[in-house]
């Protein structure tokens, strides 16, 4: 059957399963464009092209599935770039499809030209440029195949306009044929009976759980490991909600802002199970310091992963679901649960010594206060979304996550701007939840424009703007290592949240007493419009407990 | 410490600006790079000779590997192989140093493939040090420019890095 490249491309999209797509378009769109005028697929307009790729990523994270994202050439794909290195980052499996000038244009700096898949090497697992709408079938069977297996992350697809509007023969079924791809799933075996040996013997194991076991699915694995050992577990920013973060054996967060108890766990470990992590600078602090009386199991599908950063004494390259459930499977015949009881009774004891904690003040408004609130207005059901900075970590300490893919940050890039597109996707993927954006009154400005994206696809999302007139995590560091000079952290000028809220046509209100913060959020909740909640928060308040850049994970500061 | 790779990568436009882009972005000190087709014209051969310890040998394999387009690596540095690099070097002559010049391309098995009144073409094939030991000996005859293919290699018996052939 003979199809046109546009035609293709929907109908390959829709091979794959997907719904909804998140883009602007553009001169050398058109054609494909022409294409979602009449079809199935959900095209939702943002504002900027960075949001699209945001919100695909959010998409993605909620739903477990590939966001695509689509954006015309030149500035459109530039654009895209941080999206793509933020999803990249956290391996996030998204498409990008972005228009190209013609082939007989290419490279002679046309009208909107930008050598998008030069410029993207280092933020996509993969990319492509179609020169042959031939290829094009085969081109978007295996970016959805590369950009979903293995450890995911973003694959683009540049599409000249030519290519588009090119006729050929359409197949139904097409073969993947990608030689040098073939991620490993399963785990060797050696290294499993391996690495059930050194759990059954260890004395003071814990379990570090990242972005890798959500992904992987493995929650329920790791669960079971854990509690058949009894070994307490911590996990990385990503890797939250992985585990029940109300579980007694859970230490929350470890890393620069994580628990005391968790990085004092870690710290006096005599063996580390590192699930689907990749040993961040954050998680780690000093290096060379890090867990330095334990052995380290590192277990990973990536094996570029494996002693990137520590040393590891045993690696498990694959799956973590089928590598956990081989583990669990090997020493539940001979595993005896009292081998870690003294350990845990000193988890415990830094547990109750170093617990987290803030200072209230009558009327002042806490941010750690606020999100406690959310917390208990939204039963700890609601996914939430995060900015970058202060707002991020202090949502990590205090909204518990007890389930997988409902705590979305941009852990890796760290990029600021993120939280309300991907909120937007994150409701799109998951329309029956409540979802939350955390953010803060510097990265809601950065893509705060996507409000109306929100109101005109009737897409109710909620932000809570802890807003302290700062870009507060910079000036945190200001205020503790280059004594209080706030250099260019300052935001001074601020539009009217409220009124601003109510310009885009979504809900808005503001607080700036304690006794108002539960009203707000439930206000907020019960509005079917999207809704922004300006909450007036202390300025100089900081994120504690806080481990310097560079010093070792438990030598921390502050938060008793 | 010096190791030889050798990558075998689908031969397609763009994959090598891809792993020059891969080594930069990584930080990996690559001395030289060579790359052509192989006896399969859908394959291309790729050595690199990369400066470091293992622990930086195992990260350029590994992300080698990532690459899609990279189909497989091999480290020949840790086996017996050889490797031959070419340098065609343009030196200055007179009569008086024209005799001598001959006679160490001689002893070095090299080829005069252009003469002029002025100035040879020399071409010198052999392992890095024998390139750089023929230059060196050229230096004081005056070298008018030169240009230098990056090491290719091979594992030395029947070994070989090839992929296997599917079904």
């Amino acid at each position: 059957m003979k199809k046109i490249g546009t035609a293709i491309i929907l109908e390959s999209l829709m091979e794959e399963g997907v719904e909804v797509v998140f883009g602007i378009p553009g001169g050398v769109l058109i054609p494909l464009y022409d294409e979602f005028y009449d079809s199935e697929i959900r095209h939702i307009l943002m504002r900027h092209e960075q949001a699209a790729a945001h919100a695909a990523d959010g998409y993605a994270r909620a739903s477990g599935r590939v966001g695509v994202c689509i954006a015309t050439s030149g500035p459109g794909a530039t654009n895209l770039v941080t999206g793509l290195a933020t999803a990249y980052m956290d391996s996030i499996p998204v498409l990008a499809l972005t228009g190209q000038v013609p082939t007989t244009l290419i490279g002679n700096d046309a009208f909107q030209e930008a050598n998008i898949t030069g410029i993207t090497f280092s933020v996509t697992k993969h990319n492509y440029l179609v020169t042959d709408v031939k290829e094009l079938q085969n081109t978007l069977r295996e970016a959805f195949y590369i950009a979903s297996t293995g450890r995911p992350g973003p694959v683009l697809v540049d599409l000249p306009k030519d290519v588009q509007t090119a006729e050929t023969d359409y197949k139904k079924d097409i073969k993947i044929n990608l030689p040098g791809y073939k991620p490993t799933y399963g785990g060797h075996p050696k290294q499993i009976k391996r690495a059930a040996d050194l759990i059954i013997s260890a004395e003071r194991p814990v379990i570090i759980a990242g972005g890798g076991t959500i992904i992987s699915g493995a929650d329920e694995e790791l669960r079971e490991l854990a509690e058949l050992v009894m070994i307490p577990v911590t996990t990385t920013l990503m890797g939250k909600g992985a585990f029940p973060e109300d579980h007694p054996l859970s230490l929350g967060m470890l890393g620069m802002h994580g628990t005391r108890y968790a990085n004092y766990s870690v710290m006096n470990s005599d063996l580390v199970i590192a699930v689907g992590v990749r040993f961040s600078d954050r998680v780690t602090g000093k290096i060379e310091s890090f867990a330095a009386d334990a052995k380290i199991i590192h277990i990973d599908i990536d094996p570029a992963e494996i002693g990137k950063n520590v040393r590891v004494d045993l690696p498990i390259v694959g799956d973590a679901k089928n590598i956990l459930s081989s583990i669990i499977n090997t020493i539940k015949i001979q595993i005896k649960k009292e081998k870690t009881k003294d350990w845990l009774v000193k988890v415990k004891r830094w547990r109750e010594e170093y617990p987290l904690s803030f200072e209230e003040s009558g009327e002042t408004v806490k941010p750690q206060y606020i999100i406690k609130e959310l917390y208990e207005a939204t039963k700890g059901e609601a996914i939430i979304v995060t900015e970058v900075g202060q707002n991020q970590m202090w949502a990590a300490q205090y909204y518990l996550c007890n389930r997988p893919r409902r705590f979305i940050s941009s852990g890796g890039l760290g990029t600021m701007g993120y939280g309300l597109p991907a909120a937007i996707g994150a409701k799109v993927a998951k329309p029956d939840e409540m979802v939350f954006d955390i953010s803060g009154d510097g990265s809601f400005q950065m893509n705060c424009q996507e409000l109306a994206t929100a109101v005109q696809n009737d897409i109710p999302v909620k932000v809570a703007i802890l807003n302290n007139g700062y870009l507060g995590m910079v000036r945190q560091w200001q205020e503790l290592f280059y004594n209080r000079r706030y250099s260019g952290t300052k935001l001074g000028y601020l539009p009217d949240l409220v009124k601003f809220a109510e310009a885009y046509g979504a809900f808005g209100t503001r607080v700036t007493r304690k006794s108002e913060v539960r009203s707000a959020i439930e206000e907020a909740i019960e509005t079917d419009k999207p809704a922004i909640i300006d909450f007036r928060i202390e300025e100089e308040e900081n994120v504690f407990p806080m481990v310097p850049a560079g010093a070792p994970l438990d030598e921390i500061i502050g938060g008793n | 410490m010096k190791h030889v790779l050798a990558a075998l990568v689908e031969n397609k436009p763009g994959v090598l600006s891809r792993i020059i882009n891969l080594f930069s972005r990584r930080g990996f000190n690559i001395e030289s790079a060579a790359v052509g087709e192989t006896e399969d014209p859908r394959i291309s051969r790729l050595t690199v000779v990369v400066a470091g310890d293992d622990k930086v040998l195992e990260q350029v394999t590994k992300q080698l590997n990532k690459l899609i387009d990279v189909i497989k690596v091999s480290d020949l540095s840790s086996d017996g192989m050889v490797g031959r690099g070419l340098a065609l070097v343009k030196v200055s002559v007179d009569r008086e140093t024209m005799g001598q010049i001959i006679e160490i391309s001689d002893i070095f098995r090299t080829k005069i493939i252009d003469v002029s009144p002025k100035s040879l073409i020399i071409e010198v094939t052999g392992t890095d040090e024998k390139i750089m030991a023929f230059i060196d000996l050229m230096r004081r005859f005056g070298i008018k420019e030169m240009a230098q293919t990056g090491l290719i290699a091979l594992a030395r018996g029947a070994k070989a890095t090839t992929i296997k052939k599917e079904g």
